[in-house]
């Protein structure tokens, strides 16, 4: 009975994906699209990286949003109870990579994030690479990850999201409406949105390897 | 147009092995994979729809993709520490 059943749902499943593939063909012919506008009005964004430019200026909102969807997740994860403690301390050959590995990772990140204006790159490379420096770190036997005292890793989680409304209502304040950045300043406002971003995105991808409440270390503020 | 279909066909290929594996197997951890490779099964017909013909790439699908990603890997840990958290439950009745 659970053969027949799997053979029912594989058959269902082959024939949809034969469908899509069907619809696919008919998709891929060059038709109108968003693209053409988009690259037409890039110069008014300030950065001249078009995925940048659709992230941070475009759709500016939806990437706000995607923020707040990765706090809500570490609070999610921070509300499951403690995590558990780190693995054991790297031995010496595993601690030498990780000395060198850490702020090579730190660097291009870095690097990534400044390249995002003008080439692919940007926040979310660059926050995924921070992200790596700490999942390597507690492979290592951080139990930590890396990461700041508790109090501090809540405002860089936040950090993100926070400048990302602040920007939005100054832009409001200017009268420029929420995240419509005036032309001058374009380019600066993405850069700080970024930066923030690509620490908040760090912070939050090492925090959920981590995968619990940080357990603070002595003479900390204690947990949330 | 070729290279396109073959990328976007591998797409849905892969879209359609990890929802039959949602479907198909029982424990948690094995849905959470097949999801997350339903997930890059959508990316990849994300990014194959992105480049039609000769025309430059579409910036937009590409934006999405790179913020999906980001957002699958934190949705991925969230479930993954809720099922750690179920199997403790489990453990300690």
């Amino acid at each position: 009975m659970r053969r027949a059943g799997t053979l029912v749902i594989g058959a269902l499943v082959g024939l949809l994906a034969l469908w899509l593939l069907w619809v696919l063909r008919d998709v891929l012919v060059p038709t109108p699209r968003l693209a053409e506008l988009a690259l037409q009005e890039l110069p008014n964004t300030g950065v001249s990286n078009p995925v940048t430019g659709v992230l941070l200026a475009y759709r500016a909102y939806d990437t706000l949003l995607e923020l707040a969807v990765l706090l809500a997740a570490l609070l999610g994860i921070w509300s499951l109870g403690a995590a558990s403690p780190g693995f054991q301390p790297a031995g010496t050959v595993l601690r030498g990579m990780v000395k060198l590995v850490v702020p090579l990772l730190i660097l291009t990140g870095g690097y990534l994030l400044w390249v995002g204006g003008h080439a692919p790159g940007g926040a979310f490379q660059a926050g995924a690479l921070l992200g790596a420096a700490g999942v390597v770190l507690r492979l290592a036997g951080d139990a930590r990850a890396g990461l700041p005292p508790v109090p501090v890793q809540r405002r860089l989680a936040v950090a993100g999201a926070a400048t990302f409304v602040l920007v939005g209502l100054a832009t409001m304040a200017f009268g420029t409406g929420f995240l419509s950045y005036p032309p001058a300043w374009a380019k600066w406002l993405i850069l700080t949105i970024e930066t923030a971003a690509t620490l908040a995105i760090g912070v939050t991808l090492a925090a959920a390897y981590v995968g619990g409440q940080p357990v603070p270390r002595s003479g900390e503020d204690g947990p949330l | 147009m070729m290279t396109s279909l073959l990328y976007g066909g591998a797409g849905v290929i892969l879209f359609a092995l990890g929802l039959w594996a949602f479907l198909v197997y029982e424990p948690l951890l094995r849905k959470l994979i097949a999801l997350n490779i339903m997930g890059s099964g959508v990316f990849h017909l994300l990014i194959a729809i992105a480049e039609r013909g000769a025309l430059a790439p579409d910036p937009v699908p590409h934006a999405m993709v790179l913020t999906g990603i980001v957002v699958a890997v934190s949705a991925t840990a969230l479930a993954l520490a809720m099922g750690r958290r179920l199997e403790d439950d489990d453990d300690a009745r």
